[in-house]
């Protein structure tokens, strides 16, 4: 009697045992809320259409017998910069990444490495083609704000239709109405079609209404580029309170580095469809920014991701200090030289030629501009198929770290040649202002050329 | 929240998910609950498409009724007048009214839901909400369209009673419904089929503009059913699944009308068939058809 009544307990033990197992695994658990496995994605590129409907044919003939779709097996890597060898591409190939809740994630990519193909799959704007991706919580994406604003409708009509399509019900925009007309600082005009809105209004009013959804998962696509100064600083502060103080998990994709690594806590790096590096935002900025120079040992010439007719094409580049010599970095202060090659193939005489350079820093923000049409510098006459082209800069102003130079050359108004991201170089402490002292570093990209006064009383 | 998977990780730890993005679906998986989840939006759509139409034109809606008129007009003189074709003893300005009322519910659920994916490619392809949502909105908004025209119809019949031409109010009257939802059915139903195959090619766009065109003449419209009997064109006009409703809406409104259970089961089944495979075939294409279209 006794011996059974103890087994009893045990039993109750055991289960009691085992629930409370349970529930710490629950609440272990619960902290992932996307999860993607295997995620790939491929496209078809070039035209749709002929020929797509053999390759259709060919297709179903395959499943109907229950094999491999055949289109499957094939496809190159998604590599922008080097040419297609092959119809198919995948855009995204073998993804895997978590997310946890409250996580504000960065992804960062140069220009069609896959970013916006993972967003959209994200946010089931488009389905994958292998592999799946799994979410727990209310998913709203801003790809682009004000989708599905109707022009001839009032801004109240629109406020209401735009955050139904965003998946708010009609009783939750009614009770969030007066804060986003407040938001969006158009209460004035709200019931005027917003086809009479400035585009600077109509923007207001589409952020507005995305930004009081409530979704446990947001994800934002460059939206922030839009706007003036003052509203786009309002929308970052909305996304560090959004996720911040009401635990709410971000997946940003943007290539304003600077928004990237203020808002996000950790990153991934995709590179030609592919995650290529994971870690905290820091980190990974880092990285990409180790990894995009490495694409500058490519010789310009053999670069492909360039536009332009190219009559006029970049085919290297040389820096050379003030007496001549090369040198692969510059100091602050110093005369430099820039010295660009160029090539006219076709050796046919070329007029107006301009030359422009843009210095970005490492964030991807435009420092400043080199054009020679700026000083009145227009090249009249190329007739050569050889040409060097010299610009001299003098005591350079930039702050020490590393820059970028994308480099553009237009030829009698029409773009000859383009290469983002062309060059990059490094800026090294010097003695700028010629006192025998360094500049600091992380105080601002440029430097000034200043003088102080000073007098005795107030003059 | 609903949870849709439950499963256990590598650890053996339990993991639930509210969605699972996955390169296929089920191929009856329609999701009907989501749909409900999004009537507002069904609603508001509605609502836009009525308002946005008719901003900045004079007349408004009543352009609703302009075009079921003119229409009617220029039938009596060129079936009336012209050729001559009887009306099946109804009174010829009601005979064509009421054929073009039902018909023009029909092509334009027909030609407005074929093109979803197209004209509305720019919406799809930024947010996620049901597809379905979008030509469900258009099947609503033209029953506004279609109550507003058959009011100029029931105007039209109280007009000719003054006028000494008695119709009978009958407690047919009552199939109406039913009827504009079969119409409903056939249109919604070959209208995705349509905007489904268009994302790829796109060459049936074109197609539909004049096939719609000439399925009216392939329909009991400008003439009877029974009008065709003595010719033996028939069968051909009888196959169309549409006729039966059409001659069914005629007897309901004036009590003539070609047309038997049969014909109407024959019909019914058409639609469901249709509706059937356009849904299967609209959740395969909604999917992923932001990549070909």
């Amino acid at each position: 009697m006794e011996l059974s009544s103890s087994i009893e307990w045990r039993k109750v033990l055991w289960i009691l045992y085992k629930y409370s197992q349970f529930r710490t695994n629950l609440r272990l658990m619960s902290d992932i809320v996307i999860k993607v496995e295997n995620l790939s994605k491929q496209y078809k590129l070039g035209d749709i259409g002929t020929g797509s409907i053999s390759h259709d044919l060919n297709r179903w003939w395959h499943i109907l017998r229950g094999k491999e779709d055949p289109y499957l097996k094939i496809g190159a890597e998604n590599d922008r910069t080097a040419k297609a060898s092959n119809e198919y591409v995948w855009a995204l190939k073998d993804v895997e990444f978590e997310v946890k809740k409250g996580e504000v994630l960065g992804i960062i990519g140069r220009n069609g490495a896959g970013k916006s193909t993972l967003l959209k799959i994200l946010s089931r704007t488009t389905s994958p083609t292998k592999g799946r991706i799994k979410i727990r919580g209310k998913v709203a994406s801003l790809l682009e704000v004000g989708t599905g604003f109707h022009p001839e409708l009032s801004g109240r009509d629109n406020i209401f239709l735009n955050g139904a399509i965003l998946g708010m019900t009609k009783p939750e925009i009614k009770r969030k109405f007066e804060e986003i007309v407040d938001f969006s600082g158009v209460a004035r005009y709200i019931d005027t079609p917003v086809k009479r809105y400035s585009s600077g209004m109509y923007v207001r009013l589409a952020f507005a209404v995305a930004a009081h959804l409530e979704p446990d998962i947001l994800i934002v696509d460059e939206v922030l580029a839009v706007g003036d100064a003052e509203f786009q600083k309002k929308c970052l502060g909305k996304m560090k309170d959004v996720s911040q103080q009401e635990g709410r998990t971000i997946l940003f994709v943007s290539h304003n580095m600077a928004a990237i690594q203020n808002l996000c806590s950790n990153g991934i790096l995709i590179k030609n469809g592919k995650v290529a590096f994971k870690n905290t935002i820091t980190e990974v900025i880092q990285h990409y920014n180790i990894d995009s120079s490495t694409l500058k040992t490519i010789p310009l010439v053999d670069r492909l991701d360039r536009s332009g007719n190219g009559y006029l094409k970049f085919s290297s580049f040389e820096f050379r200090k003030e007496n001549g010599e090369k040198t692969d970095s510059f100091t602050c202060g110093e005369n430099i030289k820039i010295i660009l090659f160029c090539k006219n193939e076709k050796k046919i005489e070329l007029r107006n030629v301009m030359v422009a350079i843009g210095i970005d820093d490492v964030y991807g923000n435009r420092v400043t501009h080199i054009n020679n049409s700026l000083t009145n510098q227009i090249i009249n006459k190329i007739s050569e198929e050889k040409n060097t082209i010299e610009i001299n800069i003098s005591n350079l102003p930039l702050t020490p770290g590393k820059y970028e130079m994308t480099v553009f050359s237009e030829v009698n108004g029409e773009i000859s040649d383009w290469i983002q991201n062309a060059i990059s170089f490094f800026v090294e402490p010097g003695d700028y202002y010629k006192t025998g002292k360094l500049i600091p570093q992380g105080q601002g990209t440029f430097l000034l050329n200043y003088n102080f006064n000073f007098y005795n009383g107030f003059r | 929240m609903n949870i849709v998977a439950l499963e256990t990780n590598k650890e053996n730890k339990p993991e639930f998910w509210t969605e699972v993005i996955t390169p296929r679906t089920g191929i009856l998986d329609i999701r009907l609950g989501e749909i409900w989840k999004y009537r507002d939006l069904l609603w508001l759509f509605v609502k836009r498409d009525f308002v946005a139409q008719y901003k900045q034109t004079v007349l408004g809606p009543l352009w609703h009724l302009i075009q079921p008129l003119f229409t009617t007009i220029i039938f009596l003189f060129l079936f009336g007048r012209i050729a001559n074709i009887p009306t099946d003893s109804i009174k010829p300005i009601l005979f064509y009214m009421s054929g073009i009322t039902i018909w023009n519910y029909f092509s334009s659920c027909l030609t407005s839901t074929s093109t979803t994916f197209i004209t509305n490619a720019n919406i799809f392809g930024k947010v996620y909400f049901p597809r379905m949502v979008l030509p469900l909105s258009i099947i609503l908004s033209n029953i506004v369209r279609f109550g507003i025209q058959f009011g100029l119809l029931f105007i039209m019949i109280i007009w000719c009673r003054f006028h000494g031409y008695m119709t009978h109010f009958t407690i047919y009257w009552i199939y109406i419904p039913f009827l504009v939802l079969l119409m409903a059915g056939m249109g919604l139903g070959l209208g995705i089929v349509i905007s489904s195959l268009t994302t790829k090619y796109r060459d049936l766009v074109i197609l539909l503009g004049f096939a719609v065109q000439l399925g009216m003449y392939a329909t009991p419209i400008a003439y009877p059913l029974s009008f065709l009997q003595t010719k033996g064109y028939a069968k051909l006009v009888s196959a169309n699944p549409l006729s039966p409703v059409v001659e069914c809406f005629r007897y309901c409104l004036f009590g003539k009308g070609t047309f038997s259970a049969g014909t109407l089961a024959y019909s019914f089944s058409f639609m469901l068939i249709i509706l059937l495979f356009g849904i299967v075939i609209f959740n395969r294409v909604e999917k992923s058809f932001m990549d070909t279209v």
